[in-house]
C-alpha cells in the first residue's frame, strides 16, 4: 500500500526534463531568440485560446463520442458487428492525421469547422477501440457473479464493467489526446487557425523566433494535457483497479 | 423449500439437440444442505444455474418457498438468493466492505447500514472488520477472498443459498479450514442450500442430502450416509469410491452407538480413549493401532461416560446397510 498517496513514478524523468528545459531556455536567452519570441506575445496569446478551442471541442467531443460508441460495440446485442467495425476503426487509424484533414478539407472546406472534424475523427479512433477492448477484457465471470447477484445490465455496466475498463480506456483517452494537441497545428494548413500559424509562417519566412513562438507552446500544451489526463488516470481509476498505485 | 418439477434444459447443438439437464425432480428442505455431485458435463451447474435463472429451463418447474420462479422478475429474484462462485467473482475494483454491499446496495440499504453489515459478517467469519473493509480483493489471499465471497452471498440474509464449487480453488488445508468454518456458520444461520461439488468426500461432509448427476440425470438423491451404504448403481459405486465404508465412519459419532459407561474402566488414564463426539473413524483407528476391541469414552473432564465396541461398530454399518435407499 501506498502511504502517502502521491504517485510512486519515479522522480527521475521530471528532474531530466526539468534540467533539459533550463538548458533550452537558457539557450534562447543567449541566442537572442527569447527577445524574438516575445515580440510574438500578443499572437501568442490569441493563438494559444483558437488552439485549445481546436483541442477542446474535438477532443472532448472525441471522448463522449468514442467511449459510447465503444460501450455499444461491446453489447452483446452488437456482438455481430462489433469485429467488423473495430477492424474498420483500426484500417481507418492507420491514415496520416494530414490525410484525414486534407480529406475534411475537401468534404467541407476551409476553415475551423473541417480542422475540428478531422480531429475528432483522428482521436475518437483509439478511445473506440480501447473503451471496446477494455470492457471485452473484463472477465467473464465477474459479469456472471454481478448477474447472478440481481444485477441489472445498466448497474452491471456502470459499476462493474466500466470501472474494471477504466484504466484501458484511460490509455486510449491519453493516446488520443496525445495525437490531437500534436496534429492540432496542421489545422492551420486547411484554415483552422492555431499555432501552426506561427510555426509554419516561421519556417516559411525562416522566423525561427516566430517558429519557435508557436512550436514551444504547442510542445508545453501538449505536455500540460498528457499531465491532466495522467493525473486524471491516477486519481479516477479505482485503486483495486489500477496498476499504477501499487495496491 | 426448493423444489425442482421434472427440470429440463436442452442445448441444441450441430449434432443435435442434447439434454444438459434430464427431467430432475428433487426437494430441498429449509435449513437443508443438497450437494449436487457428480463428473464435470454431468448437469450439476446448469441445474443450479437455471434456480437462479442465469439459465432459463427449456422445461420444468422451479418453486422457492411454495412461489414459482417464473412469476418472479429475474433480477428481483437474484437478489434473494446468495450466489457464490468457484471464481470468487469479487469486483476488483471495488473495497472489501463494497463488495459485501453489493446487494443491499440494490436493496436500497443506506450506506451506513451497509457497512454495519460488512462489519458483521466479517467478525462472523474471524476477518478483523478494522483490517479488512477497506481492502482490495487483489490485497487477500485466496482464503480470504473466498470467505469474503461467502460474506458477500450472505449480504443481505438471503433464505437460500447457491454456491458453485465455492471452494474449490483453494489448497486441501484451506479447504478444510472454511468447510469447518462454514458448518459452523450454517448450524447457526439454517440457510437452504444448494452447493455444487465434484468432490465427494466434501459432499459427504457438507450435505444433508446427495444428489448424484451422471449426463444430466439424476442418478440418486440420498442422505449421505444412505448414499454410501447404497449405492444406487455401479455409477454411483464407483464414484463414491471403494472407501465407501470408510466414508461412513467419518459421518457417524460415538454417542450415537455408545454404550452407557462400566464403573470397572474408570482407571483407564493412559490407555487409549475417545470422545463422545469424535467419529467412527478415529475409533476404527484405535481399535487397528491397538489390537483393541472396546474403548472407552471420556467426557470433558476425562471422566469415563460409556465404551464403544467392536461389535457394535459392525452393527452400526450394517444397520445403515439395512435400511432403505
Amino acid at each position: 500500500m501506498n502511504a502517502t498517496g502521491a504517485p510512486r513514478r519515479s522522480a527521475m524523468p521530471s528532474l531530466v526534463l526539468g534540467a533539459i528545459a533550463l538548458a533550452v531556455a537558457w539557450g534562447l536567452y543567449a541566442s537572442g531568440l527569447a527577445a524574438d519570441m516575445l515580440r510574438y506575445q500578443k499572437d501568442i496569446v490569441y493563438l494559444v485560446k483558437q488552439h485549445l478551442v481546436l483541442v477542446g471541442i474535438s477532443g472532448s467531443l472525441a471522448i463522449v463520442c468514442g467511449v459510447g460508441l465503444g460501450v455499444w460495440l461491446s453489447r452483446p446485442s452488437m456482438a455481430r458487428w462489433a469485429e467488423g467495425t473495430i477492424q474498420a476503426v483500426n484500417m481507418a487509424t492507420s491514415v496520416p492525421t494530414l490525410g484525414k484533414l486534407a480529406l475534411m478539407m475537401s468534404l467541407l472546406g476551409i476553415g475551423a469547422l473541417p480542422a475540428i472534424v478531422g480531429l475528432w475523427i483522428a482521436t475518437l479512433l483509439p478511445i473506440i477501440r480501447n473503451t471496446y477492448e477494455g470492457i471485452r477484457a473484463v472477465p467473464g465471470h465477474l459479469v456472471d457473479a454481478a448477474q447472478g447477484m440481481g444485477m441489472g445490465p445498466g448497474a452491471i455496466l456502470t459499476r462493474v464493467e466500466l470501472p474494471n475498463a477504466l484504466f484501458v480506456i484511460f490509455a486510449g483517452v491519453r493516446t488520443a489526446m496525445a495525437v490531437n494537441v500534436g496534429t492540432a497545428p496542421i489545422a492551420f494548413l486547411i484554415g483552422g487557425g492555431g499555432l501552426g500559424e506561427l510555426i509554419f509562417t516561421g519556417i516559411d519566412l525562416q522566423e525561427h523566433g516566430m517558429m519557435l513562438a508557436g512550436a514551444i507552446p504547442t510542445a508545453l500544451l501538449a505536455i500540460a494535457v498528457d499531465f491532466l489526463f495522467g493525473q486524471a488516470q491516477y486519481w479516477l481509476v479505482p485503486r483495486g483497479v489500477n496498476p499504477q498505485r501499487n495496491s | 423449500m426448493i423444489r425442482l418439477d421434472a427440470l429440463t434444459k436442452v442445448y441444441p447443438t450441430a449434432q443435435g439437440a442434447v439434454a444438459a439437464v434430464d427431467r430432475v425432480s428433487l426437494e430441498v428442505a429449509d435449513g437443508e444442505t443438497c450437494v449436487l455431485l457428480g463428473p464435470s458435463g454431468c448437469g450439476k451447474t446448469t441445474t443450479l444455474r437455471m434456480i437462479n435463472r442465469l439459465v432459463a429451463p427449456t422445461s420444468g418447474k422451479i418453486t422457492i418457498g411454495g412461489r414459482d420462479t417464473d412469476d418472479v422478475d429475474p433480477v428481483e429474484l437474484r437478489r434473494t438468493i446468495g450466489y457464490v462462485i468457484q471464481q470468487i467473482g469479487l469486483f476488483p475494483n471495488m473495497t472489501v466492505a463494497e463488495n459485501i454491499g453489493v446487494v443491499p446496495r440494490l436493496l436500497g440499504w443506506t450506506a451506513e447500514k451497509r457497512r454495519r453489515r460488512a462489519e458483521e459478517l466479517l467478525a462472523m467469519l474471524a476477518l478483523d472488520p478494522a483490517q479488512f473493509l477497506d481492502r482490495y480483493p487483489n490485497e487477500l489471499s485466496g482464503g480470504q477472498a473466498q470467505r469474503i465471497g461467502v460474506a458477500r452471498a450472505l449480504a443481505a440474509d438471503p433464505p437460500v443459498l447457491l454456491m458453485d464449487e465455492p471452494f474449490g480453488a483453494l489448497d486441501p488445508v484451506n479447504r478444510e479450514v472454511i468447510q469447518d468454518q462454514f458448518l459452523r456458520m450454517q448450524r447457526t444461520l439454517r440457510k437452504t442450500v444448494l452447493f455444487v461439488s465434484h468432490d465427494i468426500d466434501e459432499a459427504v461432509k457438507m450435505a444433508d442430502r446427495i444428489a448424484i448427476f451422471r449426463a444430466g440425470r439424476l442418478v440418486q438423491f440420498a442422505a449421505p450416509d444412505t448414499l454410501l451404504a447404497h449405492p444406487a448403481d455401479d455409477f454411483v459405486a464407483s464414484f463414491v469410491g471403494t472407501d465407501r465404508t470408510l466414508k461412513r465412519l467419518r459421518l457417524i459419532r460415538v454417542r450415537e452407538i455408545m454404550l452407557p459407561g462400566v464403573a470397572g474402566e474408570a482407571r483407564a488414564a493412559g490407555r487409549a480413549t475417545v470422545t463422545p463426539d469424535d467419529d467412527l473413524r478415529r475409533v476404527a483407528a484405535l481399535f487397528l493401532e491397538h489390537d483393541l476391541d472396546a474403548l472407552p469414552c471420556v467426557g470433558p473432564d476425562g471422566s469415563v461416560v460409556g465404551r464403544v465396541t467392536r461389535a457394535d461398530v459392525a452393527a452400526r454399518l450394517a444397520a445403515g446397510a439395512g435400511a432403505e435407499s
